[in-house]
């Protein structure tokens, strides 16, 4: 028989807060974490970001750590991950040094920064492969199991939830943790700076005056179980299904068309055995960027989505690549608990061109299936549903 | 449900095989961007974007069109039920050290958008889904080695939420002159063909065993 897959004790690590309180609480004050960036650590012009406080995170990591593990170093991105699992941890009963546990780690670029001789010298060259970034977490937790890493652009994240479930369901594992996380580096802004994709604003998710994305750091973390008593909630979120796809397009450009994401949201509801129509939200990419959202919206209508609330969340936490598809979901699962639906920041005048129902303020609704997508570099899109 | 390798790939050492037989062999010793160039070529592939790809795309890419030479994969499965899933140890690491360099110094500050988007390894398979219109799922996951029940796992499970109907799965490593690659070409059992070889992880490891050991032969002859 297949299982069930419940998700829940979720974690978020960004620029708005250290846990699901903090973050859901600046999210309610519409408060955006991006601001302008000036310390020339990123970039050679100021720029707005969404950074983290690495301060505070190094002093609650080392809080927590015990004597014997004072002698390991590690990364600030190790860091991040290791305090958001703990996070999840604690609001559920599983135990994570168990052989039936597995944990998912999603990230597009892990320890680049590594890349700097003075932090390779630190941790050593080995660091900057993610199998050993996925060792050293593993390790921490004594956890038996080889990490699964998926690094598969933006939507390694939402992929990495997809695996876990497809791996509860089928038996191979009773808990999977799935935890996406990236850091904010020079690598990255360069890298979106050449390819002029940077607002110099805070984004403006489908927005007609939206002229790009803004780029975060963070880490987010769910727990997967085939037992909903693990999770400590009283009504667990199940996730039902998902599904990837790929525009076979453009590697740098989404599809005009919105082909690609339409397939992966119609496999993702087929494999959920959920209609359009029972779709009450949707947690969208919303990047910001022209061509990405106007690809949405098109994506959205084609599938029968256009009245679905929708909304982005990069106006809040800017773009945080491999984490962005976790930190995502755990706001969508906060979003169902609450029945509430949360305002897109950064939207006011609708500019895409498809009448999709981008939410523009946040309300009570009842919310029982939602839909989350992603979509990234090399064409790839993901989506998967979540049911109360 | 069981699962066959219709057709596989294997590249190492300047040598290509098909289905374990040598399709191709390179004898220079002048490293991989020479190898791959004269392997393109002698497949008569015509793709001029190659060119512009970084070395794992470039490897990902032939891998792929070799596997495929012959086949008319849209014919035999629909485009969106056909998918891609590859695993890697080094990721995209040399265009990463490329695009780090180009940063490096604020004086010399030339990042380039045609590096840039080859710093994610799952543009390989982009590329590949590109060139074949192929539209499926495609995951790139890291691990450290070759690990036949890994790929064999995730491409079940695929092929079990009823997402694919074909799937193209495997190995692809390279970091400068260090590259490898084997890839499957993996259906649904039909019984076209007494010859097909069930998709199984024993199977994956002899397969890659195989190529490694006759590759040391190869080489000392």
């Amino acid at each position: 028989m297949m299982a069930d897959v419940y998700a829940g004790a979720e974690n978020i690590i960004s620029s708005l807060g250290f846990n699901i309180a903090e973050n859901i609480a600046n999210i309610l004050a519409v408060n955006t974490g991006i601001v302008l960036d000036k310390s020339g650590k990123y970039s050679p012009i100021p720029l707005p970001l969404s950074v983290i406080d690495h301060h505070r995170l190094d002093e609650l990591f080392a809080q927590n750590l015990s004597g014997e593990e004072k002698s390991v170093r590690y990364t600030m991105l190790e860091k991040m991950f290791i305090i958001s699992i703990k996070d999840a941890l604690r609001q559920s009963h599983i135990k994570i040094s168990s052989s039936d546990t597995l944990i998912i780690i999603a990230s597009t670029k892990g320890n680049i920064d590594l890349l700097q001789l003075e932090l390779q010298n630190k941790f050593g060259r080995e660091r900057i492969y993610l199998h050993e970034l996925g060792r050293m977490i593993a390790a921490y937790f004594n956890n038996p199991n080889t990490p699964l890493i998926v690094s598969n652009a933006c939507i390694s994240g939402v992929l990495g939830i997809v695996y876990g479930e497809r791996l509860i369901k089928s038996g191979k594992y009773k808990h999977v943790i799935v935890t996406g996380g990236d850091l904010m580096s020079e690598f990255i802004v360069s890298g979106f700076q050449s390819f002029q994709s940077l607002s110099m604003n805070p984004c403006k998710p489908f927005d007609i005056n939206r002229d790009g994305l803004n780029l975060g750091e963070g880490c987010g973390t769910l727990i997967l179980s085939s037992d909903p008593a693990v999770l400590a909630e009283k009504n667990p979120v199940k996730i039902l299904g998902g599904a990837g796809s790929n525009d076979a397009n453009h590697i740098s450009g989404p599809s005009r068309t919105g082909e690609g994401l339409y397939l992966a949201i119609e496999q993702a509801l087929r494999s959920s055995d959920v209609h359009a129509a029972e779709l009450d939200t949707i947690s969208a990419h919303g990047t910001a960027t022209d061509y990405n959202d106007e690809m949405e919206s098109r994506a959205l209508s084609r599938a029968g989505l256009e009245k679905v609330p929708v909304n982005s969340y990069k106006g809040y936490f800017g773009h945080t690549l491999g984490a962005a598809g976790v930190i995502e979901a755990a706001i969508s699962l906060q979003s169902m608990k609450r029945n509430m639906l949360f305002r897109t920041a950064g939207y006011e005048e609708h500019g895409v061109s498809q009448n999709i129902n981008v939410i523009s303020k946040t309300e009570e609704k009842e919310i029982n299936t939602c839909l989350k997508t992603a979509s990234g570099f090399g064409g790839s899109n993901a989506a998967l549903v979540f049911q109360k | 449900m069981s699962l066959v390798i219709r057709k596989y790939c294997a590249i190492r050492d300047g040598r290509i095989r098909v289905d374990g037989e040598a399709v191709f062999s390179y004898e220079g010793q002048d490293g991989f961007k020479k190898f791959i160039r004269t392997a393109y070529k002698h497949f008569q592939t015509d793709y001029p974007k190659f060119f512009k790809m970084d070395n794992l795309s470039k490897l990902g890419f032939l891998s792929v069109e070799i596997l495929l030479k012959g086949e008319d994969i849209l014919k035999l499965h629909p485009a969106e039920k056909t998918g891609i899933i590859l695993t890697n140890a080094s990721s995209s690491l040399e265009i990463d050290e490329k695009h780090f360099e180009s940063i490096k110094d604020r004086g010399q500050y030339f990042p380039s958008p045609s590096n840039f988007v080859y710093t994610l390894p799952n543009i390989m398979a982009g590329e590949a889904a590109i060139r074949h219109k192929i539209k499926g799922e495609n995951t790139v996951l890291i691990n450290k080695y070759f690990d036949p029940e890994l790929i064999f796992i995730l491409v079940e499970l695929a092929f079990k939420s009823k997402s694919l109907s074909c799937c193209i799965c495997g190995w692809v490593e390279q970091y400068e002159n260090n590259y490898e690659s084997l890839l499957f070409m993996v259906e649904k059992d039909n019984n076209n063909s007494a010859e097909d070889i069930i998709f199984e992880p024993s199977n994956l490891a002899n397969i890659y065993k195989r190529n490694n050991e006759d590759g040391r032969i190869n080489t000392k002859a």
